[in-house]
Order: C-alpha cells, then structure tokens, then sequence
C-alpha cells in the first residue's frame, strides 16, 4: 500500500512497521505511514484490525517485532514511553482515582521537575483550556464523563507535547455529548497546532474530525485518504462498505476501455462502471455506488447511462430525506436516498420504477 | 435414647442369668495420649476387655495433654463425656483438688494382686492422690549422643552441666519441674534437701544461677517428641525426655543415642475417673479399671513400651518386646541397674510451688 | 408486603389538599410508610436470625464470659462466707494473726467444705496469690476431722444425753427465737442440712456433727442471762441447763487447733491474703497481667524475677509487627504478579500461595526445622559453600527469627489474598497513563499503582497482625525462649495452670490491644480504605 502523504514535513513516521504477539501471526503487516505536523490523523477500523496496536507503538508500550517508528526524524523505537514525550487520552481516561484534578494535570509537570509556581499556573490555564477551571479541588469520582473526558484532554496536553494520541476517548459518552466533543476536541488541536493521531472506530467520528483519515483492515492500511476522497472514492470494496452507506452489486467485467468498464450484474443486465480495482475482462468484481448518487429520474441521467429495473420494497420517510429500499438485480437492500423536495414523488412498495446513475459514480472494485 | 434403653433391655434378656448384677454401659470413652502408648494400652487392656465382653464399644480420644482444662470445661458446661482419663499423678492431684475427679477406696476398686496382697499394699506408695489409679512408673531421664561424647561416656547426671567435657547443645524441658531438682543437685545439694533448698528464695537463685551457665547452650522442648529428634538429628549431644521416648530412638530406631540413667526423676501416670458420671457408665468403668490394672494387665502392658507396672506384684511378670523380642526388665525405669540413683518426685511440694516457680522460670528464660 | 406498597403507592384523590398526605385507604401516608417499612425490617431480621443467634452464642458470649471471669472471685466468699465476714474487722497492718473468733467461723466453713470437697478448690485458688497455701488447704481438709472439738461434744452429750438426739436439734434449730439465740449454731446447723442433703442421708437419724456442739459451747458461753431467762422456745428448760454449766468445760483453742495441723494458720500474710481476696470481684487478675499484684497492703510491683507479662506483651507486638512487614515485603512483589497474569496461569500460581493452608502444622514445623536447624540444610550448605565455619553454624531456630519466618510462612497468604482481589482491580491503564505522562516505571508505580493497592495492604496488615497476635503453636515450637508471644503463656494457664482468671485478663488486654491499634488505624488510614476482596 503505497501511503502517500505531505512526506515533506513529516513528523511521525512508520516505516516497514510488523507486529507480532505470538510469532505466527501479524496484527501488524508492513505498515508505512507518516503523519504530518500539525495533521489531525485518524486511524479508522473494525476491532481486531491493528488500529490500536499502531498507536501502542507509537506510544511505546508496545514494541515493534520489524521496522521503525520515528518521531521528528528520530527512531523512537528503543525509547521507554516516559521518554518520548507524548501525550495520551486513554479510553476510560485513565484519571488517576486517589489524586485530586489539579494534581492529575500536575502530575506531568511534577515528573517533569517543574518548579510549584509554574506548575500551578500551567495546571490552571489547562484547566480554563478545557473550562473547567472551577473543578480543581475534585476527585475524578465526583466529575461526570464528559468533565472526565475534559480532564483527561487537559492532562494529555498540559505539558505541551508535540503528538497527542487518542485512543477512542468518546466510546463512553453520549451521541449528543459526544458530538459536541468532537467539536471540541478537533478545534483545540488546531488551535494549539498539536499533531495528533486518534483511534476509533466510529466512521462518523473519523470523517467529521480528521485531516486525513487511515482505515485498517487486517493489519494493512486500505486507505489513507482525507474524508471526502475517502466516501467519494473508496479504493477497495472494504473501504466502500466500511465508510458509509453503499450499496453493492455482483457481476463480471466484460470490458475495459477509455477509462470505463462495462460489468454484465449475475442478472444479466449490463451497465457501465469506474474500473476503479478490476482484475481484468472476465473477472469477477463488486459494483459499489452510494444510496444519494442513485436517479430514479432517468430525465436528470445522460442518453448513453445504462438504466436498471428495480421494485419498491420499502418507503421510509425520514424527515429531511427520503430512504427506499429497492429489488435490484436480485438484491434486496438496494437503498436509495432522495431529498425532501416539493416536487419529488413518494414512492410506494410495489411499484416498478427504471433507476441510473452516472457511470463516475458506480465504481467497480475488487470482488 | 430410647433405642438405647431398648437394646440394653434386649441384652439383659439375652444375658438374663448371667453375672451382671448392674447395668452396664454398652459403651466407654477412653482418653489418654496417643502414639505408642495409647496403642500399648489398646493391646494390653481394652482389646482383651472386649473379648471378655462382646458388643462393648470403646472409644479413644487423644486429648490426656489437655485433659485439665477440657474436664473442668465439661464439668462446668454439666456435660462429662468421658469415662476414664489417663493423666500424670500431678494433673491427677489438681484435678482432684478441682472436684473434678472421683475419690475412691482402692481395695474396693482394684484387684487384689496376684498373690492376694490387698490393692492398696500393691501399689503402696504410688497412690499418691485420692482420685489416681496408678498405672505405669515411668521416668524423666537423659539420653545422649555416643558419637559426640568421645572416649569419656557420660554417667553422671552433672554432665549435662560440663559443657567443657561435653560440647554442644542439650534439650531440657521449658518448664521448672525437674530442672530445678538436678541443679541444685550439681549444685552439690544432697537428694534429701533438694526441695527444703528449693522453697527458700536463696535456693531458687542458686539452681537459676546453676541453669545460667548452661543457659546459651539448651534448646528448650515442649513436646515429648522433640529430644528423640534432636538426638536423632544430632542437634543436641544429650537431652532430657521421657525413657520410653528413648528406648524406642535405642532400640526401635538404632540410632547412636544411649541411656543416662543418673537422677532419673521418677513419676506416674494413671487413670482418674471424671467425677460425677451417670450410674450405668460408672459401673461399666468400674468393671473395666478393675480389670485393667489387675496385676498380669498391667505387666503386659510393659510388653509394648518400656514402663514400669505400677503394682509390686506384676514386676515379675514383665516379659519381652511384643515385637523386639527382648527382654524389657532391663529397660525398665525401675530395673536396679538403672535405679541406683533416682530422684522422687515431689507432688505436693510442686502443687504449692508450681504457679510461682513457673512464672519465675518463664521470667528468667526470656530475660 | 405487597398490599401495603400498593397502598402508600396509590394516590388518594383529594389528599393532594392540606392536611397530611393519606393512602387509599385514608390511614395517613406516613404511618402506612412505617408500616411497610417494619414488616420489611422484621422480614430482614428473620432472614439474619440464624447468623445473629450463633455469633452471639458462639462468639459475643465466650468474650462475655471471658471478660466476665477477668475480675470474678466469688469462690472465696462462697467457700468461706463466715470467715470472711469474720476477718472484715481485722487489721492487716497490726501485724498480728486474727482472734479465736476468726479461727471459729474458719473452722465451720472449712467443715463444710471438706465435705462438700471445696476447699482444695479454694486452695487451688489462693496459691496463685500466695504460694503455699494450697497444701495448707489439702492438708488443713484431711486433719479437720480429727480436731479436739469432739471434747465439747463428750461434754455436752455428757451433762444432757438429749443432745445426742437428731430430734432435739431439729426442734430447737426450728425456732426462731432459739435461732437468734444461737447465731452461731443456727448458721452452723444450716451447713450440717446441707451436708447431710448431700450425702443423700436422713437428717433425722444423723448423730450431729461435732463443729454443732462446738458453736453450740460458743453461743452458750457468750448468751447474756437475759437473753437465756427471756428464752420461750422449744427446749427451753435443756438449753438453760446446759447454758448454766457450760463454764464447767474445758474451753479448746480453735486457734491452737489449726496451727496443730500447720503453723502456716498464724502467718499473718495467709490471713492477708485471704482478706484481700475475700471480695466477690477482683482486679487481683488484671494487676497480674500487668506485672503487678494485689497484697494485702495494697498494689505492688512483682518482684523483678518474676515479671514477664509486660515483656511478653511488647514482645508480641514487636514480632506481630515485624511479621506484617515481612509478609508485606514478601507478599506484595507475588500479589502484583499474579494481578498482572492472565487468570489461567495465576489461578495456578494462586494454589501455590495457599498451599500452606493444606498442610498439616505439624509438617510445616518439622519442615522448618529440617532446613533451618543447625545440622539443617541451610547451615549444611553454607558449610558446605565456607560461608560460615563448621562449628560456628548460623543459629536460626527455636529463636526470634525461627518465629518471624516460620509465621510468615503460615501468614503470607492471607497478605497476598486481599492485595491480590486489590490489585485485580486496579486497571493496568493507570501505569501506562503516568508512563505516557512522562513518570518513570519506578514513579508511575510508586505514585500511582502503590497508592491504589493500600487498601489491599491495610487489609493484609489486619487480617496477619491480628491472626499473629493470637497465634501460639508455632511460637512454642519453633520460638525457643526468645520467640514465644503472651498466647503461649494464656494457653499455659488455660490448659496447665488452670489459671483461666489469669489467662482471660490477659485475653481481654490483648483484646484491647487490638481495638486500640484498630482504632489508630482507623484514625491514620480509614477503615473504608480497607478492601478484604
């Protein structure tokens, strides 16, 4: 996987990274990856595919088995965790029970041999960052989780590292609150121009926050891409499924020329695709194409697009959308989205319609 | 209970005719010490008191180490469950001075001997209380290593206090009763005037100041087993127990360990009856002491541990090892190759003395 | 239950207005509340009744008792309750042994308690006070019988053959005013019913014994002639007889009598004691636990040669402690281990730490021993290895240190158990948090991982300081002289003294000892800070 990125200024990087815990099997296979400075990086996966792993390295508590991990040009890869320098917002925060807030965010600067004064005052402005200057004096026990969650930001940062990591540190708040710390959270890194790298595997939460987001799959990087080239243009059926709603169909490519591809579906019926990652002519591939760039007004499609024959399944009104489950090509779950217009028709379960779509956006992918 | 009565009833009727006058209990409690000894009593005394009367359930209980305070427990919760407890003379004094032991004539509770000597001439002096069924005469004495004396063999009682002719550790026993005796007498007091010396505060710093030379060079035991096995381990080079303990490291165990017969210190042990027993148990422990300390019983008894009959009449009865084959009157306390110089033991003179000598020496031993 | 929780929770229209709230079925919401509340209460209770009966029988009563025989001392005054009316008046301090009238009183009681077989009991008693004076009682039991009082009744029986006569007793002891007449003969004859109910025997065929007439004498000699002129009762005529000529007989010294039978009667120190003893509770026990003791001139020290109490007391504190550290030492290193293994392969390793637990003492002991004696294993190879010289062995049993290892041994998991379910619990997260914050392994542990796992600690240090304290098998056998702890010396006087007065006093201040250091602790760390798992 080549993971092209602003090499240039590149401050974390990975390179020919493997991990191993057992010896016979890689969670971590061949990773390259630099991360800019200042980028906000998210590394997106399913559990168990080596996302958290990557950021135990990088973090130090876990070593790599091959390759190197190298901050600001320099290996880390033989320097304990308290050496390097990097702050961390672990899943349960982590905020240590029997100390007080300020000396939870004191506790970095104590390690660090800073003089009281300084220490007072940096632990006071980490706790304004945050707004919770007024909670000093409590025990973690006593603050709610999204304060927690603040607390646990303020301790990663307030030793003013370069790299911040975050491990899902939104997995245990609610939807609301959680959205509204992912405003937060984004707005912070830029503001203080800390590069950080973030775990999680909510696609939402990656798309909204990052700079550039990195999906894992089975120890490999599927694509490292910022959000909107990550949705519109996935590189493989896994990142297709993965991000997002898409729906697919099966066939066989019958042709490649010009920079399109015509794939005759297991139905038999034919149409025109994006040979995006195609074998070849007569290999098998998976149609991939987002619920939104469905037409079910062929008016609005060009003379030459191919048009399907679909059966309304399922109408759901949604409010600002309209979401219709359809049979096409022998597939149930075929969803298309329309927007909430005055002029656009409700379809009702049972009816025959003719939908399209533009060939750049039905891209043909790996099977 | 009511089974109980039913099945007594029923054996009176299957025995109607016979002797038994009283009824008796269909089953007795025995206590006394475990290990080799309870076992010699077992073979000597309630296996052939079972023959003679068939469906007799005898229990033991090992308890006789404790059988002072667990007696006066019993009788303070009104509930005896023993029959018959086999103790040394001493505990039999205090427990007859409690009330907790049942006073008795002996020539109408034992045999006469063998040779028609009244009971009370039989065991003449050893009666020493009149609540004790005297059964065996054993002795404190000392063994000794005879690879750790060189040429010059020990036999005088003294040597225990020549640690320049016999280095090494000896074992004594961690309470004052007997130690204080052989002291003085290698403090040079006669026999006769031990304890007139002993009850004067001057005599008791004397044998304090006797035991202080030793003082760094004794291991302290409480339990009977633990000179055996010092002597066995060569630990100590001589030490004092109880001379079966020993004849048995002698003869059973062939360890390089002999006799030290000097100033043995004579004492009993015996049986006491708990005062207070229901009518039917006590005729049956009755019927049984009667049987038990009878003059063969008791000489058979010396088939299986090296102790001294406590009647006149059974001496010449005393055969051999049950096992061993050898004679056992040369192994006897009371045998005059090894009685020509013994100590008596004074029961009434450590039953004053005992509460405060005891704090005196605890006090001295952890200074 | 479930109809009155359907009351209180059925809102009652109308009750919304003033007044105080009423359930449905208008009794006021507050008592239906109580009432809902009590029946759940009981309900509670009965489910803990079981537990709550057997804790009490088989643990708060024992302390009770235990507390209860620290300070009881009845058996002098009831063994010898007109001695020790009689010695009230005497004065210790005059130096001189007390009156005929004392020797009297001593004389029925001891009647009495010869027969009843008390007094070697009481003996047994005083000893611990005074040595001595238990073969005074055993041998005082054996020669009352055989005293010369039987000369007054020769007398009496002699002036008045009547008095021989159970029935003439029975008709005089019967009336109240021949009983005031008789102080002395009434009480005695009230010990002679007792006796004779005792021995199962008719008190009306008895020949009366001879300390009756011996009172009998007493009370006659001392009668005024208007109290025997005013006398109506039964026998009147035969007691003023026999008061008119009692001055004929020959007066026997009681005093003499009993100092016939053991000159120890008139050592004023045995009379001092049984007069400083003679109240019903005594704080004669607790003085010596505490090296102190109660004489008849008051509170003293015990001679230096015999005190031992106070030592053993500290001893057993200091080795307590020491034990406590090192199965802290030694514990906490296993315990964080195993919390850091995965279950499988600690579950394993935990079988190891209890394993102590299945083996018998005895083998435990015996192990030690082998090992560390001086022709012991350990010395073996160090001879062997020329650490220490072949006769210069280390001595490491049968002292202090024999003690602290072998109880450690024995201690240890009950350090490692609650520091372990501590220890689970604490999220490896914590560690790699301070690391990632810039702590070293040794400062992320110390300040961050330590403080978590104290309540773990605090709970070992109780569960090991408390169970050393009273441990004493392993102490007496592997503690030589310098090892044994103050339970080994209350399992003396339980189980070898009979001292069970002693050994509960020194029960309860070891008892006290604990609270008080459980209340320190308390004080210094929490008791909510201890977590047993």
């Amino acid at each position: 996987m080549n993971a092209t990125g602003p090499a240039a200024s590149a401050f974390v990087e990975f390179e020919r990274v493997q991990k191993s815990y057992d010896g016979e099997t890689l969670v971590v296979k061949d990773l390259n990856l630099s991360v800019a400075k200042g980028e906000f990086l998210t590394m997106l996966g399913p559990s168990g595919s080596g996302k958290t792993t990557c950021l135990m390295m990088l973090a130090g508590f876990e070593t790599a088995t091959h390759g190197e991990i190298r901050l600001g040009g320099k290996e880390i890869n033989n320097i304990p965790p308290h050496k390097r320098g990097i702050g961390m917002v672990f899943q349960n925060y982590a905020l240590f029970p029997h100390m007080t807030v300020a000396e939870n965010l004191s506790f970095p600067l104590e390690v660090r041999k800073i003089d009281k004064a300084t220490r007072e005052e940096k632990v006071k402005r980490a706790l304004d960052m945050v707004q919770m200057g007024a909670f000093g004096g409590r025990r973690p026990a006593q603050l709610s989780g999204g304060q927690q969650q603040r607390i646990a930001l303020a301790r990663a940062l307030v030793f003013e590292p370069e790299l911040v990591l975050m491990d899902e540190p939104l997995g245990a708040l609610d939807k609301q609150l959680r959205e509204h710390m992912q405003f937060e959270i984004t707005n912070l890194a830029h503001n203080l121009g800390i590069t950080t790298v973030y775990v999680t595997h909510d696609q939402t939460e990656a798309l909204t926050m990052s700079d550039r987001v990195a999906v894992f799959d089975d120890g490999v990087i599927q694509q490292l891409a910022p959000p909107d080239e990550l949705y519109e243009q996935p590189q493989n059926s896994f990142v297709a499924q993965f991000i997002g709603e898409n729906n697919t169909l099966h066939g066989s490519v019958e042709k490649i020329s010009g920079g399109r591809c015509t794939v005759r579906l297991d139905d038999g019926q034919v149409i025109d695709a994006m040979p995006v990652k195609v074998a070849g002519e007569g290999e098998r591939t998976l149609i991939s194409i987002r619920p939104e760039r469905v037409e079910v007004n062929s008016d609005s499609l060009g003379p030459d697009a191919h048009t399907l024959d679909a059966e309304v399944l399922e109408f759901i009104y949604m409010g600002d959308v309209f979401r219709t489950r359809l049979r096409v090509a022998g597939n149930d779950n075929f969803v298309i989205k329309t927007r909430n217009r005055a002029d656009q028709t409700r379809l009702a379960p049972g009816e025959k319609v003719k939908i399209g779509w533009l060939p750049e956006d039905c891209r043909a992918l790996d099977a | 209970m009511k089974t109980k009565t039913i099945l007594m009833t029923a054996t009176a009727v299957v025995l109607a005719g016979a002797a038994s006058a009283e009824e008796m209990a269909d089953s007795m409690t025995l206590v006394s010490w475990g290990g080799a000894y309870q076992a010699s009593q077992v073979n000597a005394y309630s296996e052939p008191y079972k023959a003679l009367n068939p469906g007799l359930e005898v229990i033991w209980d090992e308890s006789s180490n404790e059988a002072v305070a667990k007696l006066r427990a019993m009788n303070e919760a009104g509930n005896v469950t023993w029959d018959l407890v086999d103790v040394v003379a001493s505990d039999a004094i205090r427990l007859c001075d409690e009330g907790l032991a049942m006073e008795f004539d002996p020539d109408e509770l034992l045999a006469e001997g063998d040779d028609g000597t009244p009971a009370s001439e039989d065991f003449g002096d050893l009666i020493v209380s009149d609540c004790f069924i005297p059964q065996i005469v054993y002795s404190t004495t000392f063994g000794y290593r005879t690879d750790m004396v060189g040429d010059t063999p020990p036999t005088d009682v003294c040597a225990v206090f020549d640690t320049e002719t016999y280095p090494g550790k000896r074992s004594l026993e961690k309470r004052p009763i007997n130690n204080m005796e052989w002291a003085l007498i290698c403090d040079g007091v006669s026999d006769e005037e031990v304890y007139d010396v002993l009850e004067t505060e001057e005599g008791q710093a004397r044998a304090f100041a006797k035991l202080d030379t030793i003082k760094d060079d004794v291991i302290w035991w409480s339990a009977g087993a633990d000179t055996p096995q010092l002597l066995a381990d060569g630990e100590v080079v001589m030490g004092s127990t109880y001379n079966g303990r020993l004849f048995s490291v002698i003869e059973e165990q062939k360890q390089p360990v002999a006799m030290l017969w000097d100033a043995q210190v004579f004492d009993l042990d015996g049986w006491i009856i708990p005062a207070g027993l229901p009518a039917d148990r006590l005729a049956r422990v009755k019927d049984f002491v009667k049987f038990a300390t009878d003059t063969q019983r008791l000489a058979d008894q010396a088939k299986y541990i090296s102790y001294g009959p406590a009647r006149q009449s059974s001496a010449p009865l005393v055969g051999k090892h049950a096992e061993l084959g050898i004679e056992m009157a040369p192994h006897m306390p009371t045998d005059p190759n090894n009685a020509k110089h013994t100590f008596l033991y004074n029961y009434e003179w450590w039953a004053d003395y005992r509460d405060d000598l005891d704090a005196k020496f605890q006090a001295w031993l952890a200074q | 239950m479930a109809e009155a929780t359907a009351d209180t929770a059925t809102p009652t229209p109308g009750s919304v207005a003033t007044g105080p709230m009423l359930a449905a079925d208008g009794v006021p919401l507050k008592r239906s509340l109580a009432r809902a509340l009590r029946r759940e209460k009981l309900r509670a209770l009965a489910l803990i009744a079981p537990l709550l009966i057997f804790i009490l029988v088989s643990f708060i009563a024992p302390i009770v008792d235990m507390l209860f025989r620290s300070v009881e001392n009845e058996i002098v005054s009831e063994t010898l309750p007109r001695t020790v009316v009689a010695l009230k008046d005497w004065d210790y301090e005059s130096g001189e042994g007390p009156g005929e009238d004392v020797y009297a009183a001593l004389y029925v009681d001891l009647v009495e308690a010869e027969e009843m077989k008390t007094h070697t009991r009481l003996g047994s008693r005083l000893n611990y006070e005074m040595t001595g004076i238990s073969s005074l009682f055993r041998k005082t039991g054996r020669g009352i019988g055989r005293m010369d009082t039987d000369a007054y009744t020769k007398a009496i029986t002699t002036l008045d053959a009547a008095w021989n006569e159970p029935a003439t007793w029975i008709a005089v002891m019967d009336d109240d005013s021949a009983r005031a007449l008789l102080p002395e003969t009434a009480s005695a004859w009230s010990s002679w019913t007792r006796i004779v109910a005792a021995n199962n025997d008719d008190i009306a065929k008895e020949e009366p014994g001879d300390f009756l007439f011996t009172t009998l004498y007493r009370d006659l000699s001392a009668a005024t002639p208007d109290a025997l002129a005013g006398y109506e009762g039964p026998e009147a005529a035969r007691v003023r007889e026999a008061a008119a000529r009692i001055g004929s007989i020959e007066p026997v010294s009681l005093r003499e009598q009993f100092l016939d039978i053991d000159k120890d009667w008139s050592d004023v120190q045995v009379w001092g004691t049984i007069q400083a003893f003679s109240p019903k509770y005594t704080p004669g026990y607790f003085l010596s636990a505490v090296d102190l003791q109660e004489t008849p001139s008051g509170i003293e020290q015990q001679p230096d040669d015999q005190k031992i109490y106070r030592l053993l007391f500290k001893r057993t504190m200091f080795m307590s402690l020491a034990i406590m550290f090192s199965c802290i030492l030694l514990g906490y290193p296993v315990a964080f281990l195993l919390s850091s293994l995965p279950l499988r392969t600690s579950n394993v390793l935990l079988i190891l730490v209890l394993l102590p637990f299945w083996t018998s003492l005895l083998v435990r002991t015996s192990a030690w021993k082998v090992l560390l004696q001086q022709q012991g294993v350990i010395n073996d190879v160090l001879v062997w290895m020329g650490v220490v010289a072949d006769n210069d062995r280390l001595v490491m049993i049968n002292n202090q240190f024999g003690t602290i290892v072998a109880m450690t041994h024995i201690l240890l998991p009950f350090m490692i158990l609650p520091l372990y379910s501590v220890m689970k619990t604490i999220p490896p997260t914590y560690l790699r948090a301070a690391k990632s914050l810039g702590a070293t392994n040794w400062t992320a542990f110390w300040r961050v991982y330590f403080p978590q796992s104290v309540p773990g600690i605090g709970a070992g240090c109780i569960l090991v300081f408390i169970l050393s304290i009273g441990y004493y098998i392993t102490p007496e056998l592997v503690g030589g002289t310098t090892g044994t702890f103050i339970s080994n010396r209350i399992a003396y006087h339980i189980s070898s003294s009979l001292n069970w007065g002693l050994a509960a006093a020194l029960g309860t201040i070891l008892l006290v000892l604990v609270l008080a250091l459980y209340w320190v602790y308390d004080r210094i760390v929490g008791i909510d800070n201890v977590n047993l798992g």
